[in-house]
């Protein structure tokens, strides 16, 4: 089958494009750049280095912008997924949504309208068991945001690894914070992953860090020959 | 053993993760053992090694299940518990003479339970995941035990063990599941 992922960079969004990638053909990468960085349905932060991922994993991208008012962005969304599905003929879309009933039920109604399928292939995955998984098959994913008590300062920027993982699970069973970050708690950005023809090097970057709100400001990066890393 | 049956449109679909693996979960978390099996080779033999089987349901646009439902004929000599959800509902539905027809709704509703059963419990208002275009008319035999005739949302055998959802109990109702595997 012909499909598009809705794209934003982070972890989930690339690991559900793996999971297509197996065993149908991913033709379109979808990104909504949103104006607001609260928005309800959108992954924004590093949103506008999108571009260098499509291209380490060697997918076209659209990238639809919208102000990122809440309900008049899905329409603008609806228009990105009728752009993708005019020029790269896909049957379906591929969502990194895991546990969010409003993101998930909105995106299953556009794709009804639009006659399209809808997968999700993360969707009620046990968060720390997938960010095993995560490592396991070889992914390289920094944390680019953090918004919640008690993430100090140390998780921004930080790679996510298998002490970090195991800090989320504790946090998980002291905290109830969703170790994967489902409920805002943090956002990320994938570096490599198994299906990456290049991997992302980050050449400059900046943190701030405040009251339990932290970002990590990708300014610049450059894409790496995976042979070249190796050396 | 609870044998899970995947409705999805071939075997190994990418849909797998999302109807199948979720169930999966919910039957380890409560102290079962499962086995998949592609609803395109459920042969007699594992039916009859099982204690229990769950028939999944499946994406929106996904409706193979439906032009091939005497594949499931099986169901009406079954022995053990049957546990349908959504596209599971529908076939059980189909296979004791009910008819699959419209009834579209994604998202989250009010369920209203209006029979006690071991499944469900008692009579009482839950919020339930939808994610269907179609429902099933109550074969004979069946009685509603959430919903309304014009719009069923669970029912029951009469005599067997056999219950249908129309919901998905996976999402924010893992405890649905818990109880069919205790019970």
């Amino acid at each position: 089958m012909r499909l598009g992922v809705l794209f934003s960079g982070g972890k989930d969004s690339v690991f559900a494009c793996f999971r297509a990638m197996e065993d149908n053909e991913v033709v379109s990468l979808i990104a909504i750049v949103s104006e607001n960085e609260d928005s309800y349905m959108f992954h924004t932060p590093n949103i506008r280095r999108v571009d260098f991922l499509a291209e380490a994993i060697g997918i076209p991208l659209i990238t639809w912008p919208t102000k990122g008012e809440e309900e008049k962005e899905l329409e603008d969304l609806k228009d990105a997924i009728s752009a993708a599905k005019e020029k790269y003929r896909i049957e379906g879309i591929v969502t990194g949504a895991i546990e969010s009933v409003y993101q998930a039920s909105r995106v299953q109604r556009i794709c009804r309208d639009l006659s399209l399928w809808c997968f999700n292939p993360i969707w009620q995955i046990d968060q720390v068991s997938y960010l095993k998984l995560l490592i396991s098959e070889g992914f390289k994913v920094i944390i680019t945001g953090v918004f919640a008590y008690p993430l100090d300062e140390s998780w921004v920027g930080a790679e996510i690894d298998e002490i970090r993982v195991k800090e989320l699970e504790k946090l998980q069973n002291r905290y109830h914070i969703n170790p994967a970050g489902e409920g805002g708690e943090l956002e990320t950005f994938v570096l490599d992953g198994p299906m990456f023809k290049k991997r992302i090097q980050i050449v400059r970057a900046s943190k701030t860090y405040e009251n339990y709100r932290g970002h990590f400001r990708i300014e610049d990066m450059r894409l790496m020959e995976k042979q070249e890393a190796r050396k | 053993m609870i044998l899970l049956i995947d409705l999805c449109y071939e075997k190994g679909s990418l849909s797998r993760y999302e109807f199948v693996d979720p169930i999966k979960d919910c039957v380890r978390r409560a102290g079962s053992r499962s086995e998949v099996l592609h609803f395109s080779e459920v042969k007699d033999e594992e039916i009859k090694r099982c204690e229990k089987v769950i028939l999944c349901g499946t994406a929106l646009k996904d409706n193979v299940y439906a032009k091939d439902v005497e594949s499931f004929s099986w169901i009406r000599e079954c022995e053990v518990p049957i546990l349908g959800m959504c596209a599971g509902m529908q076939v059980i539905g189909s296979i004791f003479g009910g008819d699959i027809v419209p009834q579209p709704k994604i998202g989250l509703e009010q369920i209203e339970i209006t029979t006690e059963t071991g499944l469900l419990g008692p009579s009482r208002m839950i919020e339930g995941y939808h994610l269907h275009n179609y429902g099933v008319t109550l074969p004979e035999g069946f009685l509603i035990v959430a919903g309304a005739r014009s719009g069923i949302e669970a029912f029951k055998h009469q005599e067997k063990p056999i219950y249908g959802i129309l919901f998905h109990p996976e999402v924010r109702n893992r405890w649905i599941i818990k109880r069919f595997v205790q019970l």
